[in-house]
């Protein structure tokens, strides 16, 4: 594992917002078809950390090496197709309003990489159907329900082919009888094979879905670890302890 | 009464070939306008600094000042000063235009800033550059937004384009007194010419109305209220 190049390397990466330091030099490394799960309390800098991945929010200081290649933030066409190749989904989904679940994938497809409008729509077809929305291919946002939107921003991500997923608390923003279908989406592409980045406070994706945790506390990796390592039986790490609070908190 | 009545009758083909100029500027009035708003309200919104102040100054001059000094100050002043020749026409629309710009522009940037700013995210993190995230996400769900502020605004202009008779344009206006001033019928004149108005407004904020009937997103109304 280690003897192999990573897929991404991110290196000291630093953000500031209005002179508050929010990422104080984070590091890590995540090769193809692995999972991270970023975890820690609130205000903790996951999402900040998930944007800056993808450059959405650029970060004052650090590297980012994807595909062995160094990222120019400076270079807007290197951003835009750095953004292709690292698909995100939103808590709140961000569905675009206006267009149709089909039209939500097929408007980057015809957009960004010029496919004729039939390709795209059978793209789309292909996509709502892996995540069980192939009916649903004609409505719009406003008439689906949260756990649909989720999965149509899901499809929508992946009709771009990218390379590794960016989650920011997927699940975080539905009601909780829809929490399941999104959940069994991220696990279905879990199994194919997908590399991920995932922030979440679900218990039941942390513990099953992660090869590797980091645990974010005030801006740095307070803790990382395997699944095994920091969850195991008898284990005084934070992560077991924020797990625990969690776990109480859900009553479960 | 009955000579009121076969002057108008007499003048009617007159005032109606007027209302065809009428209705030729505020729409080529209105065009300008939304062109000119839509990169205002772009450049309000996105711009950099040196932008935002131009875009600002703008509006601010075309708000601040009357619309008839506006069309003196252009057609007399302006235009003479530069040698351009233009026709009271072209001067009339480039007045209106600009000056509904400056009104659609802030239409424009309200709408922009009432969209969610994820949906902005979400189209750059698959790789849209702002311009085509602007184009394909931004431009239509405002534009639907703001079409009964917009019908709002053409309703003014048309009721502006009257000045427009100030500088010899063969519009309504100047068409009404013309034959007013010649058959002294200026009650029952100026009354179809109020008419007129009434019935361009009424038509063309109908016909928006459906317009923003027709290209309303399934599921989503604008009124708060649901279906
Ligand atoms: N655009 C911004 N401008 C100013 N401050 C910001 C901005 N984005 C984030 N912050 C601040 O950065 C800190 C970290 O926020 P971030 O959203 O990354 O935390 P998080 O770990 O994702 O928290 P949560 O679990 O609540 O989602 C917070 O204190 C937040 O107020
Ligand atoms: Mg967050």
């Amino acid at each position: 594992m280690t003897t192999r190049q990573p897929l991404l390397k991110v290196a000291a990466l630093r953000k500031t917002f209005d002179n508050n330091p929010i990422l104080k030099g984070v590091s890590f490394e995540l090769h193809k078809g692995g999972i991270i799960v970023l975890i820690g309390p609130s205000g903790g800098g996951k999402s900040t950390l998930l944007q800056c991945i993808n450059c959405l929010t650029i970060p004052d200081g650090g590297e980012i090496e994807f595909d062995r290649q160094r990222l120019d933030i400076h270079s807007r066409p290197a951003l835009y197709q750095h953004r292709q190749d690292v698909g995100m989904i939103f808590q709140e989904f961000n569905l675009f309003d206006h267009l149709s679940a089909r039209d939500n994938i097929t408007i980057a497809l015809r957009k960004i990489k010029k496919l004729p409008r039939r390709e795209a729509d059978e793209r789309a077809r292909l996509e709502l159907e892996q995540v069980g929305l192939a009916d649903k291919a004609e409505l719009y946002p406003a008439q689906l329900s949260g756990g649909q939107k989720q999965r149509v921003a899901i499809a929508r991500a992946l009709a771009m082919d990218p390379k590794v997923l960016l989650l920011d608390e997927p699940t975080s923003a539905l009601d909780p009888e829809l929490i399941g279908e999104v959940i069994n989406v991220i696990k279905e592409l879990a199994a194919k094979g997908m590399t991920m980045i995932m922030a979440t406070h679900q218990i039941s994706l942390i513990a099953t879905l992660a090869d590797h945790i980091l645990f974010m506390e005030d801006g740095r990796i307070a803790e990382q670890g395997s699944p095994a390592e920091l969850l195991g039986a008898g284990c005084a790490s934070k992560t077991q302890g924020f797990c625990d609070r969690l776990n109480q908190l859900s009553g479960e | 009464m009955s000579t009121s009545l076969a002057v108008i009758a007499d003048a009617l083909p007159y005032l109606l070939q007027g209302s065809l100029f009428t209705g030729a500027i505020v729409v080529s009035a209105m065009l300008v306008g939304l062109l000119v708003g839509i990169l205002a309200a772009v450049g309000m919104v996105y711009g950099n600094p040196v932008t935002r102040f131009l875009v600002g100054a703008y509006v601010w001059f075309f708000r601040g000042v009357p619309v008839l000094v506006l069309l003196f100050l252009f057609y007399f002043g302006l235009f003479a000063f530069l040698g351009l020749n233009f026709s009271a026409f072209t001067s009339v629309t480039i007045v209106l235009g600009l000056t509904t710009g400056a009104y659609q522009a802030n239409i424009f940037k309200g709408a922009i800033l009432s969209l969610p700013a994820g949906q902005f995210k979400a189209a750059s993190a698959l790789g849209m550059s702002n311009g085509q995230a602007i184009r394909s996400i931004v431009l239509p769900q405002i534009l639907r937004i703001s079409i009964p502020a917009w019908s709002n605004e053409y309703s003014i202009i048309l009721k502006d384009s009257a000045l427009a008779f100030v500088i010899g344009a063969p519009e309504i206006m100047a068409r009404t007194q013309f034959v007013a001033s010649r058959t002294y019928q200026h009650l029952a004149l100026y009354i179809a010419a109020g008419v007129i108005y009434f019935l361009l407004t009424w038509g063309g904020v109908l016909i928006l109305d459906k317009l923003h009937k027709y290209v309303r997103i399934p599921g989503y109304s604008h009124q708060g209220m649901n279906k």
